[in-house]
């Protein structure tokens, strides 16, 4: 099947951007578990939940190779319309200043100062420092699994461009979590998440569509239009909550 | 056990925030799957009808979160 750079494109960039938005989470924790805990739980914590994740990316793949690819578009899309959109609503009511924006300093400041309450470790044996790399390493890259794998069921080609997108997201945080060696809160996180859940939102309705037999006019094109109205209807939604809370805030 | 039983909420937490957007979500797409075919409207249209209400969910839950803050 012919894939067209219209699709491959904003696969590539929906893969990179929601897998940085999640590797500045977990690297937010890990930061905080190896300067409070040492590096030796840290990284071992990190790279257990990365080798169960590349397990788990195995299992995946291959068991979705043996479901017809209709219903695995209409299931994979709709959970990624779910998370998408989900994203997206809290992208917009965070942009609407209804609700607090995602503040990475002070995670890891609440995070440095959870690690300082619990107890030293005996022995050369973090458990603390461990169990809370694996498990922020495996949350957040959960989320990147399912967004590499829904990106990539809905056409067994696009697999590879979107693990491009979340490998590149993966080398780009940890080159400059190393060179900075702080919580990455210059990073537009709270625009990126606009950003993202606009462009999951515009290919979870795609592969839905797909899944339910719709014909899209203009084939793969659709995607785009699908991405462009998302994105015109959530910057019309900000202004329009932005607008109640005002009034609503005058009448009180 | 402690942090699998988190990991599993987490997991559910990644496709439901508020109850009541998921579930619309989900009522539209079963509505579209079960009656869409039997209405006569262009097959053009299809995609048109999905974006729409899927927009207007949007708009309604986000709205109703400002009106509850």
């Amino acid at each position: 099947m012919l894939i067209y750079w219209t699709h491959i494109g904003p696969t590539i960039v929906t893969a990179f951007l929601a897998s940085l938005v999640e590797c500045v989470e977990a690297l937010t924790v890990v930061l905080a578990v190896g300067v409070v805990r040492g590096w030796r739980g840290a990284l071992m914590g990190s790279g257990a939940a990365t080798l169960a994740l590349l397990c788990l990316i195995a299992v995946l793949g291959s068991a979705l190779t043996r479901i017809p690819l209709g219903v695995v578009q209409l299931a994979v899309g709709t959970l990624l319309l779910l998370f998408g959109m989900r994203w997206l609503r809290k992208a917009i009511l965070r942009a609407a200043g209804i609700v607090a924006m995602h503040d990475e300093t002070a995670i890891y400041t609440q995070q440095e100062g959870v690690l300082r309450q619990t107890g030293s470790s005996v022995g050369i044996w973090d458990k603390v420092a461990f169990a809370t790399a694996f498990k922020i390493t495996m949350l957040e890259g959960i989320e990147v699994v399912f967004i590499v794998i829904a990106l990539g069921a809905g056409d067994p080609g696009l697999l590879l461009p979107a693990s491009f997108g979340a490998l590149v997201a993966l080398v780009v945080v940890v080159i400059l979590g190393i060179a900075v060696h702080r919580p990455l809160s210059r990073i537009p996180e709270n625009t990126l998440k606009f950003m993202v859940g606009v462009l999951l939102s515009g290919f979870g309705t795609f592969w839905v569509g797909e899944g339910l037999g719709f014909v899209w006019p203009g084939r793969d094109w659709s995607i785009l239009a699908l991405i462009a109205s998302f994105l015109v209807v959530a910057a019309i939604t900000v202004s329009a909550c932005r607008r109640r809370a005002i009034s609503a805030s005058q009448i009180l | 056990m402690k942090w699998l039983k988190s990991i599993f909420r987490e997991i559910v937490g990644l496709f439901v925030d508020d109850g009541t957007f998921a579930i619309a979500i989900l009522v539209w797409l079963a509505m579209l799957r079960l009656a869409l075919p039997h209405l006569p409207i262009p097959a053009v249209w299809d995609g048109v009808i999905l974006f729409a209400g899927l927009v207007a969910i949007l708009i309604e839950s986000t709205l109703r979160r400002t009106r509850q803050r």
